[in-house]
């Protein structure tokens, strides 16, 4: 077994969309509206246009593209420090490919490379250490991104660095965290979402329990997923059987991969050099109380924004985006008055068209050509 | 968000523990291996493991038995579907 | 010329004077060594009555050549920039005939270094039955360029039975890959090292004259064929879409990948539709011939991994679409700039 093509065959999908259709059709006999489930993650959005998956799907379910994609909510501030950061003399500085093309206020990371500065795309921040070690006359910088799946490795290389006593190295640490963001989602008035399909690599790390909240406070369904198509679609079926019969508890789909417990030796790693931020700003959204993490003070000399002391300007969204209305599932990427018009994986404005994993980029790329011919009129879907 | 892919354990550094070779596919590259180490077995009796790789680091073991259940209960799609299409008009 | 194993190209090397003169006469021409190149004018000569025998209409086509690493599983700088210029002509139906060759060379670099890609290039050149007929050769200080920058011209003569346009596409038509797409973006990117991965995939780079000439033998009316170089199968796709005003489609299950290819592109979050390749070529035929010429092309040497993965059919608005393995379709546009690795 390899775990990708097991995962992805046609047949099987085809058999469980058609039970989706019959499961669903009896739900719709009760209500008015679409039923909307959120995906929180950019993975699985990811999965969800390469494959075509909506297509699959009968026109009253509505997949909801959610906030979790690191780059897209990736503040335009935080951009501008990352690039003061790398436009000091002496610094390289490292960052995964993705936040590249990002935008700031003034300029991308792409653009400040271009401009002289020594920004380098790596894999891994083991990359990012290695380059430390082989460059001890100079300060490398790496830009920690990423949910709760990415902090295991950068507090592992953090505890590395410290082990081997590099000083030559350092995180602008921007790692966000999932749970208060689906909190602040569901705290939404606008919010119409009927069920989740949750983060499979955010759970592989901390295990279920820290989404149970959102069915005992919340009542809605929510199903821990992979990220190969038919982990999707047998989700989507999972939630469906849970409205079907009015339960709302934490499922858990992936269990090839996810324990109830997590992953305790990152979970570990994860405590010891980091702890939560008092808030965090997320494009589209704004800031979220305790949404992100920052070093512990054991691990502080590892944190460039200490060592480095750099300007945070605060700079606001652009005001016409409707990013956060996107998010919340009140309103359709296609809908936003700027989709495709001001707003384009070519200048992108709004948090969502920014990496290719945002709803917008997706819908602007990858949009199943039918859906774009009937592109609606922006309104926000009347309920 | 948080691309992850299955890959095998090939190779187990000797000198540290936490290191390891990976295959997928006839790619190979060093990751660490500290989130799925186990302190009751020599990193050794990984080769051949099946781990979840995210930015260079194996986030968790992957459970064989639980994926054949997973594609056992995906299978039971498919039969009873089948057994509905003897009988019913297509959907 | 001969040289020691350390001894570098200096600024003095491109300055007009004896060592320029070294360099060009007893190291470059006589690499290249052909009549024409020997006469050292300030132009090469070809005469018209030559030309004229391989047909009516001239092709003359031109591309630099910056890669990194120089050297790379599968070729490396020299033999890229003879393939790509000759594919470039070739693609349009021409006969590759004559090629220039300009060098920009950073003071620093090795002549071992240089040996071993005018060696290439003079393989290669002979592979594909090109001359080397005239040619510059210039050295900047460090860091002006990256090591080594090629720009080869070439000049080649169509058959006027020939009239092969991107913007001849027509409903119905089949279009071809001969093989593996993907492989040079992979094995570069590999052999770069910034993602510290190993793997056994080479450069598809290859001269692909000979595989075209048989193409055109079986079917003289094939609408067009172009290199999937930067930008990948993808791109191609999509000028063909546009200048045709058509839209293609793509089957996913047909298009030839390597499960290497697959698995850096799972791993690294890139598309392999994207990825450039230096010896593969897009075809776009008439139906009705399009089985004659897939089999022509699969008993080719180049051609065995060929495959129909694409059909075109008319609409309103040129669009790439792919059918994929589940039925549905998806957009495959151009990409907005360089494809990047992602991890989420």
């Amino acid at each position: 077994m390899q775990y990708v093509d097991e995962f992805r065959n046609p047949d099987v999908a085809r058999k469980l969309a058609s039970e989706i259709t019959e499961l669903s059709s009896m739900l719709m006999q009760d209500r008015n509206r679409p039923l909307q489930i959120m995906e929180f993650c950019g993975g699985h959005t990811h999965t969800i246009f390469r494959f075509g998956l909506q297509q699959l799907l009968p026109q009253h379910i509505q997949l909801v593209h959610g906030p979790g994609c690191p780059v897209c909510v990736l503040p335009r501030g935080c951009i501008d420090v990352a690039i003061q950061l790398a436009n000091q003399a002496n610094v390289i500085f490292t960052t995964f490919g993705d936040a590249m093309r990002v935008p700031g206020s003034q300029q991308s990371l792409l653009q400040a490379k271009a401009a002289g500065a020594d920004i380098r795309m790596v894999y891994s921040p083991l990359d990012a250490l290695a380059l430390a070690r082989a460059n001890p006359d100079r300060e490398v910088i790496f830009f920690a991104l990423g949910f709760e799946t990415t902090m295991p490795s950068t507090a592992l290389t953090v505890l590395e660095a410290s082990r081997e006593g590099i000083d030559n190295f350092s995180l602008f640490c921007h790692h966000i965290t999932t749970v208060p963001t689906m909190t602040a989602i569901l705290q939404d008035p606008d919010m119409r979402l009927d069920g989740f399909i949750a983060p499979g690599h955010v759970s592989m790390v901390v295990g279920d329990k820290p989404f149970e909240f959102v069915g005992a406070e919340f009542k809605k369904p929510l199903v821990i997923t992979g990220f190969e198509p038919l982990d999707i679609l047998q989700s989507i079926w999972m939630l469906l059987k849970q409205l079907s019969e009015g339960r709302s508890e934490v499922e858990n789909q992936y269990t090839r991969v996810v324990s109830a417990k997590g992953n305790p030796a990152g979970l570990a790693a994860m405590s010891d050099v980091f702890e939560p931020r008092e808030r965090s700003a997320w494009r589209g959204i704004g800031d979220i109380e305790q949404s992100g993490v920052q070093l512990t003070d054991a691990y502080k000399h590892f944190d460039a924004e200490y060592k480095f002391s750099p300007d945070h300007a605060m700079v606001e969204d652009p005001t016409a985006c409707h990013c956060g209305d996107v998010l919340k599932g009140a309103m359709q990427p296609w809908q936003c008055p700027l989709f495709g018009n001001e707003c384009q994986p070519k200048h992108p404005l709004g948090a969502l068209m920014v990496s290719s994993e945002g709803a917008c980029a997706a819908y602007y790329r990858y949009a199943d050509i039918n859906a774009l011919k009937d592109k609606q009129p922006a309104q926000r879907i009347t309920l | 968000m948080c691309l992850g892919i299955p890959a095998q354990i090939v190779s187990v550094d000797e000198h540290n523990a936490h290191q390891a070779m990976v295959d997928i596919a006839g790619v190979t590259r060093q990751v660490n291996i500290a989130c799925v180490l186990s302190d009751v077995e020599h990193p050794r009796q990984l080769i051949g493991t099946w781990v979840l790789l995210h930015v260079g680091f194996a986030m968790s073991r992957i459970n064989e038995s639980e994926a054949l259940h997973t594609l056992q209960l995906l299978e039971q799609f498919s039969d009873t579907d089948f057994e509905k299409d003897d009988g019913h008009a297509i959907r | 010329m001969s040289f020691k194993p350390d001894d570098c190209v200096t600024l003095g090397h491109g300055s007009g004077g004896r060592a320029m003169h070294e360099l060009i006469h007893e190291f470059i021409v006589e690499k290249f060594a052909n009549s024409q190149l020997s006469e050292l004018e300030d132009q090469a000569r070809i005469p018209l009555a030559q030309l004229a025998e391989y047909g009516s209409q001239l092709a003359f086509s031109t591309d630099s050549y910056v890669v990194d690493p120089l050297f790379f599983p599968g070729a490396d700088i020299g033999k890229l920039a003879i393939c790509g210029t000759v594919n470039d002509l070739a693609v349009g139906g021409a006969t590759p005939l004559f090629l220039t060759c300009s060098l920009i060379i950073e003071e620093g670099l090795s002549f071992t270094v240089l040996n071993d890609v005018l060696d290439s290039m003079r393989r290669a050149a002979l592979h594909a039955g090109v001359k080397i007929i005239t040619g510059d050769t210039k050295v900047v200080g460090r860091g002006q360029c990256d090591k080594l920058f090629i720009n080869t011209a070439g000049i080649g003569v169509i058959d006027p039975s020939y009239n092969l346009s991107a913007g001849h596409c027509k409903s119905g038509d089949c279009i071809i890959v001969n093989g593996f797409i993907g492989d040079h973006g992979a094995a570069v990117l590999a052999a770069r090292g910034d993602v510290a991965i190993q793997t056994n995939v080479q450069s598809d780079c290859q001269a692909l004259h000979d595989l075209i000439a048989e193409m055109l033998k079986v079917c003289p009316d094939i609408r067009c064929i172009r290199d999937a170089t930067r930008g990948g199968v993808a791109t191609v796709l999509n000028e063909f879409s546009r200048a045709s005003s058509v839209v293609i489609e793509i089957d996913e299950r047909s298009v030839p990948i390597r499960p290497e290819v697959q698995a850096i592109c799972e791993l690294l979050g890139l598309d392999p539709l994207y990825l450039a390749n230096e010896g593969t070529l897009v075809c776009v035929a008439p139906q009705h011939a399009a089985q004659q010429l897939l089999s022509t092309m699969r008993k080719h040497p180049k051609g065995q991994h060929s495959q129909i993965i694409a059909t075109v059919s008319d609409a309103n608005e040129p669009i790439v679409s792919m059918r994929t393995v589940f039925g549905s379709s998806r957009i495959v546009d151009m990409l907005e700039g360089e494809q990047l690795p992602r991890i989420c």
